[in-house]
């Protein structure tokens, strides 16, 4: 796995100094959600999977683009017109610096994970994928990763392959390898799987298939929240992420792409900003990022993941990691120390993410006596029905961690898991 | 403020956990599968009809403890009744869940079904407690397609 540092030219590394330890109370007074009372008891937020609250920062930035800086970009020759461009593409260059990429032309803002992920499938994967080709994914991949492929592989008549997984939940990397064959065209595997918190060797598996000369796709929702990213060190060819998984708003995502990928690709979607020139008979097309960025973007929300990645730079995303494996460790032997829980997804590597069964217990059940607690975890599949198969399970329990999270809250976790074990007896 | 003592009665959990009628009917005219996405729960409704008689009725499946009790306690309910009583008490026991008022008296008496009145203080629970009355609804009309919570 990649813990790679960040590089030097991140911002917040001398802020970063300046906080001698991870103070995880002075980062909760950053987050007015965390002061609801859900049915006259404290919040306990342990869904930062499914999506994380926002810090006061990324709110105010949000209202500070609309309430000074608001014109439409890349258009008007007037003044606000212009700062709303320098706001977005300082955003871009934030982004760039937050994922460790060569150049902020190789950073498109999109909606989400999902749209950057169909954007590849549509384009890189419309031009490259055809008959009796394949495209290799894994088994603990999010539907996001899975269904624009089977779209692609069936519009083309190729091949989805699955590479499996063990019974820790982590990728069996030889029967990987074996997979990668003379007609796999892209290869597209999750950093981190959302179901079960497995950090995937992704630098080895780009050297993998870049051997055989298959470029890779890496969905990155669940790891750029909780790990350092740098593109160029994991040297994949594609990395998506979403701005509301990453501390910041919704409605806003990004896909690295290498520029030589880039610039080779079609379009996605035509549209006003992705052209050049247009006239009925010809069109040419802007240089990347623009290409792919047709019509007015989300430029509030560009400003927000700005904000939200700064944010995070001043904590530093290694003491981020860090706080939330000794969360994990901690949620961990706990809740497996309970008797009647099994753990689902027990990979060596792995972040964030707690997915549990109770012996005779329906998650749902379970989701519905600690929300009477105040605790909100996610149940059911994790849009990763062919995961919980394998696992042989309808659904699990999930809790998620994030920066925010505490030992006490886990206690108020295990505290819940215990009523549970009351409530059915 | 909802209590969970409200939702998850005695006799629910003691249904989840020994579910009547939980069985495949060899004898089956009719069948329809059911299914939440949401969470994943499924299951599937067995009728032998005898006119217009439910003359007998099993169901299989796997689901949340509130799913699982409802299709075992609507099993006993509609046994032996019409299409059309079958029909007014998933009427009346929808009302029920939903927290609304039930209508004039021109369906059933629910029974021990009112056990379930509890769930509308639960919304997100609305949808366990009826998916087994839809996919009963489904089989009584003789569909074929699995039919679900979401449309």
């Amino acid at each position: 796995m990649s813990t790679a540092a960040r590089s030097p030219a991140n911002m917040g590394d001398t802020l970063q100094h300046e906080i001698a330890r991870f103070d995880v109370e002075r980062i909760r007074a950053d987050f007015p959600i965390l002061q609801e009372k859900i049915r006259g008891r404290q919040l306990v937020y342990l869904d930062n999977a499914a999506t994380s609250q926002k810090p006061k920062p990324v709110i105010d930035a949000i209202v500070r683009y609309y309430e000074h800086d608001n014109a439409n970009i890349h258009r008007g020759v007037h003044y606000l017109s212009e700062r709303a461009t320098e706001e977005y593409e300082m955003a871009r260059k934030v982004v760039q610096s937050f994922l460790g990429a060569a150049h902020s032309n190789e950073i498109i803002f999109l909606r989400s994970t999902t749209e950057a992920i169909n954007l590849v499938a549509q384009t890189y994967g419309r031009t490259h994928v055809g008959p009796g080709d394949e495209v290799l994914i894994t088994g603990m991949e999010h539907h996001s990763n899975i269904v624009p492929w089977q779209l692609l592989c069936e519009e083309k008549q190729a091949k989805l392959r699955v590479a499996p997984i063990n019974d820790d939940g982590e990728l069996i990397l030889d029967e990987f390898e074996g997979l990668l064959g003379p007609r796999t065209r892209i290869v597209a595997v999750g950093h981190v799987s959302n179901a079960l918190g497995t950090v995937n060797p992704v630098a080895t598996i780009a050297e993998m298939a870049h051997a055989k000369n298959v470029p890779v796709l890496v969905d990155g929702a669940q790891a750029a929240p909780r790990l350092p990213v740098n593109v160029q060190e994991l040297d994949c060819d594609f990395y998506a992420f979403s701005g509301h998984k990453t501390y910041g708003p919704t409605g806003i995502g990004v896909l690295y792409g290498k520029a030589s990928f880039l610039e080779a690709m079609p379009p996605y979607q035509g549209g006003g900003d992705m052209i050049s020139s247009v006239t009925f008979e010809k069109t040419s097309y802007n240089k990347v990022p623009h290409k792919f960025e047709a019509g007015t973007p989300d430029m509030s929300g560009a400003v927000g993941l700005r904000a939200a990645i700064q944010y995070l730079n001043q904590i530093g995303m290694d003491n981020i990691a860090s706080h939330e494996h000794e969360l994990l460790t901690c949620a961990t032997e706990t809740v497996s120390n309970l008797s009647g829980v099994r753990l689902i997804g027990t990979a060596r590597e792995k972040t964030g993410v707690l997915s549990f069964a109770v012996e005779g217990v329906h998650p749902h059940d379970i989701g519905t006596i600690l929300d009477q607690e105040g605790i909100a975890i996610r149940t059911g599949h994790h849009c990763a029905q062919p995961l919980m198969e394998r696992f042989g399970v309808d659904a699990t329990a999930r809790a998620s961690f994030g920066l925010y999270n505490t030992e006490d809250e886990i206690d108020a976790l295990v505290r819940g898991i215990q009523k549970v074990r009351e409530v059915f007896g | 403020m909802a209590d969970l003592r409200d939702l998850y009665q005695e006799i629910i959990l003691e249904h989840s956990k020994a579910p009547r009628n939980y069985r495949e009917l060899k004898s089956a005219d009719r069948k329809a599968e059911g299914f939440n996405p949401l969470c994943g729960d499924r299951l599937t409704v067995y009728l032998r009809m005898e006119g217009d008689l439910i003359r007998d009725i099993g169901f299989q499946g796997s689901g949340c403890a509130i799913s699982k009790a409802s299709a075992s306690m609507m099993t006993q309910s509609v046994k032996g009744k019409t299409t059309d009583q079958a029909r007014a008490l998933f009427e009346g026991f929808r009302q029920t869940v939903m927290g609304q008022p039930t209508g004039n008296g021109d369906h059933f008496d629910l029974g021990k079904l009112t056990m379930f009145s509890g769930v509308s203080e639960f919304p997100t629970r609305v949808k366990c407690a009826t998916l087994a009355w839809h996919t009963l609804k489904a089989a009584l009309e003789g569909k074929q397609e699995s039919v679900s919570t979401e449309y």
